[in-house]
C-alpha cells in the first residue's frame, strides 16, 4: 500500500525534524533514499538544490516531489499531509496552553528569556543568507575584494527602501529579482 | 476588534499564501515577513507575541513556517483559522514543486532562474536585516541588561559557535525562570519589610 507507506514515512520526518530545514535533511535522506529507495542520491541532491531555489520548507518540497514521482498527485497530497500532521497536533496543544497561561508571571518570565534569543537567531539566519548572496555558495574567503558588488548594492538599496519608505517586502523582493534578471540579460 | 466574516478568512488565507509563496530558503525567513504583515500592516498581533510564536515554532517538530502559521491561525480564529493558515502555507510549495517537477533539470540549470533568485536572495537578506534592526532596537530600548546580554550571547552562540538551537532555547528559558524567581523573592521580602 504505497500511499500508506508515503504517509507513514513523511509522518516520521515531520515528527522528528525539530528546528526545521537543515534538521530535516538527513531524516528525509534516511527515509526516501536509504529505507524505501524511492530515489537515488543524485535525485535527492537535486531536490535539496531545488528546495533552496523555490519557496517553502524543505520537508514539504520533498514530500510533494517524492509523492508525485511515487504516487502522482494523490501521492503528493498524502505525503504532504503526513508531513504536517505531527506539527498540527503538537503545535495546537502548545498553542492552547500558551494562550491559556500566557499571562502567568512564570510563563512571561520564560518567554522574556526567549525573546532576545529569538531576535539573535533571526539575525544569525539573516547574516548567513547575506554572506551566501555576497560571496556565493562556496566562498574561498570572505574578503572585500571577492564581494559580488551587484548583490551588495541590491542589498543596501533594498534595505534603504524598506527602512525609509516601508514598502511591502514582497514588492522589494520581486523588484530585486527583476533588476537582477535585467542585469544578467544585458551584461551577462 | 476584528470582524470574523468571509472577508477576514479570505484575508487570512491570502496573506499566508502570499507569504509562503515568497519564503525562499525556508526556516526563519518567514518570521520577518509575518512580522511585517501581521504586526505592522494588519496590527493583529503584538511584536512580543510574534517572538513567542517564533520561539514555539522553532522548538516544535516540523517546519518552522508551518508551525508559525498554525500558531497565527489558531490565535486569530481558533481551529478553523489554523486550518486556513496551514492550507495557505502548504499550497504554494506544493503547486510550485508540482510544476517544476515536470522540467526540473532545466529549472535547476537555468542561468536566468539563478539570476532572479540571486537578486531575490539579496532582498531577503535586506528584509531580515530590516526586521532585526527594528526588533533589536526594541530589546535595547527595554533597558534590561539581561535581555541585551542574552541577545548578544545567543547571537555569538548560534553564529560563531554553531551551538544547537534547542540548547539555546532551553538555557534561555531556564534563565527566564531563574530571573522570575529572584524577582518574586525580592518582591516578597519588600512586602515583609513594609
Amino acid at each position: 500500500m504505497i500511499y500508506l507507506e508515503l504517509f507513514w514515512s513523511f509522518f516520521q520526518i515531520g515528527l522528528c525534524s525539530i528546528g526545521g530545514g537543515y534538521a530535516a535533511m538527513p531524516l528525509i535522506q534516511n527515509q526516501v533514499v536509504d529505507i524505501h529507495h524511492w530515489m537515488d542520491m543524485t535525485e535527492f541532491v537535486d531536490i535539496i538544490t531545488i528546495s533552496q531555489m523555490t519557496p517553502g520548507p524543505i520537508a514539504i518540497n520533498s514530500a510533494t516531489f517524492v509523492g508525485l514521482q511515487i504516487g502522482g498527485i494523490l501521492g503528493a497530497v498524502v505525503a504532504t499531509i503526513g508531513c504536517i500532521v505531527p506539527s498540527c497536533m503538537i503545535v495546537l496543544v502548545i498553542a492552547y496552553f500558551y494562550y491559556k497561561y500566557q499571562k502567568l508571571t512564570m510563563v512571561q518570565g520564560i518567554l522574556g528569556g526567549l525573546r532576545p534569543a529569538v531576535v539573535a537567531m533571526i539575525a544569525s539566519a539573516g547574516i548567513s543568507i547575506l554572506l551566501l548572496s555576497l560571496f556565493g555558495s562556496n566562498p574561498i574567503s570572505y574578503q572585500l575584494s571577492t564581494v559580488d558588488v551587484f548583490s551588495a548594492i541590491l542589498f543596501f538599496v533594498s534595505l534603504l527602501v524598506l527602512r525609509i519608505w516601508k514598502i511591502n517586502p514582497i514588492y522589494v523582493m520581486l523588484g530585486a529579482g527583476i533588476v537582477s534578471l535585467g542585469y544578467y540579460l544585458i551584461i551577462g | 476588534m476584528m470582524n470574523k466574516d468571509k472577508c477576514f478568512y479570505w484575508k487570512l488565507f491570502s496573506s499566508t499564501f502570499y507569504l509562503s509563496a515568497f519564503t525562499f530558503g525556508g526556516g526563519y525567513v518567514i518570521i520577518p515577513l509575518m512580522k511585517k504583515k501581521f504586526v505592522d500592516q494588519y496590527e493583529w498581533i503584538e511584536q512580543e507575541e510574534m517572538l513567542d510564536i517564533a520561539a514555539i515554532a522553532q522548538s516544535s517538530p516540523g517546519a518552522i513556517a508551518v508551525n508559525a502559521s498554525i500558531l497565527i491561525g489558531y490565535r486569530l480564529a481558533g481551529f478553523l483559522g489554523a486550518f486556513i493558515t496551514i492550507l495557505g502555507t502548504i499550497l504554494p510549495p506544493m503547486i510550485t514543486l508540482s510544476i517544476i517537477s515536470l522540467f526540473y533539470t532545466a529549472f535547476r540549470d537555468s542561468a536566468a532562474v539563478s539570476a532572479v533568485l540571486n537578486g531575490m536572495q539579496a532582498a531577503v537578506a535586506a528584509v531580515i536585516a530590516d526586521v532585526v534592526i527594528t526588533m533589536g532596537i526594541g530589546i535595547v530600548k527595554s533597558k534590561s541588561v539581561i535581555s541585551i546580554l542574552v541577545m548578544i550571547c545567543a547571537f555569538a552562540a548560534t553564529y560563531f559557535f554553531q551551538v544547537n538551537v534547542m540548547l539555546i532555547i532551553l538555557i534561555c528559558g531556564l534563565l527566564g525562570v531563574a530571573v522570575t524567581l529572584v524577582n518574586q523573592r525580592r518582591e516578597k521580602r519588600r512586602n515583609i519589610q513594609l
